[in-house]
């Protein structure tokens, strides 16, 4: 298919689930076109609605990223909660805990240490799969309530800082994100997202690395045939696919709460998924689908603000893009009725 | 009298034309051959007539009369029935409960199988279709196997049997034995109707051969007239040259060697030698331990005991990549599946395996990548369009093309290739065999697994025969006749059938 075919393709796609989604809320009483101009023009029409839907976007950047990266090697992640909240924790006590020290040292200890504890939570996976042959699906998603909990446990008990709250202190100045411009709570997180996007492409299209993890995603027995080290590769995509979801964890922490905040994210990981999905696994995709989901959430606040309408509503429209963008048949399908849909799957 | 005419025959699969005005006719009474290469249309043709397509276009006649076929069970009540090359048959059940499934014969609801039975092997001994009609059919034979297929269609009163490529899982002496079979069923006023692509079984069996090239056809001669060259030639388009010619080579140092190479209960003491300049086909029956020693010697497996040396170096517990980098070539026995990356484009799959060369610091060199590519196509004939497009777009032929071509242009000492022409057409096939001669004038080492015997009678210096995990025999191949390699194959010894070797 040529790169406007499928352009094209995926805006038709995105309209009709628009437009199933309004349906539905046709069909509950409300009117969808109010919906849309309010979520629409609440979330791109002034400054600080674009800046809202940036800030929503940026954790879905590097969970899609982490989730994206994963599935080029043919292994499923759906862990990425979980290794965003280790990140985050990581983050916010080396930030909180270690004495000032000059600014970009300390941020990139933070940094790093999200990263590093963000991929060997994804290790465990990892290394249970490799050795045990565990079902990568199964072991992480329990890995996400370990860890979600854990991080809970940390926060109420051994990091929590003085007060109700159940959250670690607040970090130094010199361990923190910057915020891009006044009075929104934009970070210079984007920035680092939008920094890995090109070297995740880098990586995936351009380095040996990235090739192997790609063939070993493509067809495993073509790989080992060919010298690759299958579970080697298997090891390393999972650990970097959890480091980005751990720097997502440590994005939030460092340029938006400033802390780890008990139950901070409101399921940025699995919102990956769709975004990985959404995007094609490619680092480009990953962008745009996480603009356009950070567009949807930021309408959603918006939404919920100004209309009666239930901000749920943002969820019936993501089931909806999800749907369908990811039967590819449905196009055909709808042209021409279930017959054609399926001689076309048969050739 | 006519048993069949198929008439202008057009079938479109979306918007690739697999039939486009075929045409078929088939007298009554003769064994007549459907011939072409991998995707003429032969079995397109013969399902439209099963009733398991239906045609865009065309007209089929039976006995004179104008049909139309809309399902198998049709095709049945018309007399017609297929015999396909994978075999329908239930492992579990016996020889004559799986030829009489559908067809079963009750009183007062319970199955007579006694008459059932009496009555398959009277059928079986008038034909001379031998089978044993007690026993299960997962611990017969393969040639048992497909008598029990061909038993069963006649049961169901067949007088028009389609056979889909009936050789391509038999060794030599099920080969002959089947033919024999054929020609009783002849005798007995059967018409037989045999796709296949080989043309030395058309030439020994046929009446009369239809050749079929892309969904055309080219025209209908009688096998008496014919010779493997004018085949060849209606089948390709042009003329070929069937045989290659190998010229004497000097051997070289030992290259590739194995000692006592065993595998579980898969291999069994295995010791081979592949000298430079030498070709050491392994023949035997598919399933007799032919993917594990392909797999152990790349290194996919690891030995139980025993020892590999390539060039000289112990590579027993090395890795595959290791093994490659001392120069190691693999051609991968299923193109699809070890060979090639089928959702990537022809420059990722032509550096496969060989990556390493193609990077600094963990960077890919682009540029070298896209010139050996660019090189692999040109030099190794590969068709596309450009080597951006996916390999899932080539032909058989043209894929094979490309996973030979990587493994030849990266330059390897010594090399495994495995049915290098499966699933490709007589054109390529003469190409293939002329490149692996070209690297044993070269001087490489060559290990040669192919079930194809042809092939490794015509390209080998030596061969080896697999039986069960185990060489049974080996010399050089002007050592063996057809013959005596079947025997081998089939786990025969030549003494007791008074066959001498020289």
């Amino acid at each position: 298919m040529k790169l406007w075919q499928k352009v094209g393709s995926l805006v038709l796609r995105l309209f009709l689930a628009l437009f199933t989604a309004g349906l539905v809320l046709y069909f509950s009483g409300y009117s969808p076109l109010t919906a849309y101009k309010a979520m629409i023009w609440g979330a791109i029409s002034n400054w600080d609605g674009i800046a809202l839907s940036l800030v929503q976007a940026t954790p879905l950047i590097f969970t899609g990223l982490a989730v994206a990266f994963a599935n080029n090697c043919g292994v499923f992640n759906i862990g990425a909660e979980g290794q965003l909240y280790l990140g985050a924790m990581a983050a916010a006590v080396i930030g909180a805990f270690i004495p000032p020290l000059p600014h970009f040292f300390h941020l990139f200890l933070a940094l790093l240490g999200g990263a590093i504890f963000g991929g060997l939570w994804a290790s465990i996976a990892a290394w249970l799969k490799v050795k045990a042959e565990a079902n990568e699906v199964i072991i992480t998603i329990m890995l996400n309530s370990i860890g979600i909990l854990l991080c809970s446990y940390l926060a109420n008990y051994v990091f929590k800082a003085p007060g109700p709250v159940a959250q670690t202190p607040e970090v130094h100045a010199s361990a923190a994100l910057n915020r891009i411009g006044t009075g929104t709570q934009l970070s210079t997180a984007l920035l680092v997202g939008l920094g890995l996007i090109i070297i995740i492409w880098v990586v995936l299209y351009r380095t040996k690395l990235g090739y192997e993890v790609r063939i070993v995603g493509a067809n495993p027995r073509a790989a080992a045939t060919a010298g690759i080290n299958v579970a080697g590769m298997t090891f390393v995509a999972l650990f970097i696919s959890g480091a980005l979801a751990g720097l997502g964890g440590a994005g939030q922490v460092l340029g938006l709460h400033s802390r780890f905040i008990d139950g901070f994210s409101p399921g940025y990981g699995f919102d990956g998924i769709a975004v990985a999905i959404l995007g094609g696994n490619s680092p480009i995709g990953v962008l745009f689908a996480a603009l356009l989901f950070g567009l949807l959430r930021a309408g959603g606040m918006v939404l919920d603000r100004t209309t009666k309408i239930p901000v749920d509503f943002v969820l019936i429209i993501q089931a909806a893009i999800i749907l369908f963008i990811a039967a590819p048949n449905i196009l055909k399908f709808l042209k021409g009725g279930l017959k054609s849909a399926r001689t076309n799957t048969k050739q | 009298m006519e048993a069949l005419r198929m008439k202008g025959i057009i079938k479109d699969f979306g918007s690739t034309r697999a039939l486009d005005q075929a045409d078929l006719v088939v007298k009554k009474g003769e064994i007549h051959s459907l011939l072409g290469e991998n995707g003429a249309g032969k079995t397109t043709l013969m399902k439209i007539l099963y009733g398991m397509y239906e045609p865009n276009q065309g007209e089929i006649f039976i006995n004179g009369n104008k049909v139309v076929i809309n399902s198998p069970k049709e095709a049945m009540n018309l007399g017609i029935n297929m015999v396909f090359q994978h075999f329908m048959l239930i492992p579990n059940l016996s020889v004559t409960e799986n030829i009489i499934l559908g067809q079963e014969e009750t009183k007062l609801g319970v199955l007579s199988y006694k008459e059932a039975r009496k009555k398959v092997m009277q059928l079986s001994e008038q034909l001379g279709l031998k089978v044993r009609p007690d026993m299960r059919v997962a611990d017969i034979p393969v040639g048992e196997k497909q008598r029990v297929e061909i038993l069963k269609a006649l049961y169901r009163g067949a007088d028009l049997l389609i056979l889909d490529e009936p050789t391509a899982v038999l060794t030599p002496q099920e080969v002959k034995e089947l033919f024999k079979v054929l020609k009783a069923l002849k005798e007995n006023g059967k018409t037989i109707i045999i796709i296949t692509h080989k043309l030395k079984e058309t030439m020994a069996v046929a009446d009369n051969v239809t050749v079929l090239r892309n969904g055309k056809t080219q025209g209908i001669i009688a096998a008496s007239e014919a010779t493997p060259e004018i085949l060849a030639q209606m089948m390709v388009g042009r003329s070929v040259i069937l045989e290659a010619v190998k010229e004497d080579v000097n051997k070289g140092r030992v290259l590739l060697e194995t000692k006592d190479l065993t595998l579980g209960k898969k291999l069994k003491k295995i010791n081979l030698q592949v000298q430079q300049g030498q070709i050491l086909g392994i023949a035997g029956v598919e399933g007799n331990g032919q993917t594990e020693l392909l797999e152990t010697l790349l290194g996919l497996e690891t030995a139980t005991s025993g020892s590999i040396y390539l060039n000289n170096t112990d590579v027993t517990q090395k890795a595959v990549k290791e093994r490659l980098k001392i120069g190691l070539g693999f051609i991968a026995e299923d193109r699809n599946d070890r060979g090639l990356v089928n959702g990537f484009s022809i420059w990722q799959n032509s550096v496969l395996g060989y990556q390493d060369r193609y990077q600094k610091n963990g960077i890919l060199n682009m540029q070298k990548i896209y010139v050996a590519s660019r090189q692999i196509v040109s030099n190794y004939q590969v068709k596309v369009e450009n080597i951006f497009s996916k390999t899932s777009s080539l032909s058989g032929g043209n894929a094979q093309k490309l996973l030979v071509g990587r493994v030849f242009y990266h330059d390897p000492e010594v090399l495994i290739i495995a049915h290098p022409t499966r699933g490709v057409d007589v054109g390529a096939i003469e190409y293939l065999h002329n490149e692996i001669l070209q690297l044993r004038k070269k001087g490489k080492a060559i290990l040669l697994v192919s079930a194809d015997l042809d092939e490794v009678r015509q390209l080998s210096d030596r061969i080896a025969v697999l039986y069960e995990g185990k060489i049974v025999m080996e010399g050089n191949t002007s050592d063996f006749t057809e013959e005596a390699l079947g025997i081998y194959m089939a786990g025969g010894d030549l003494v007791n059938r008074e066959v001498v070797l020289s």
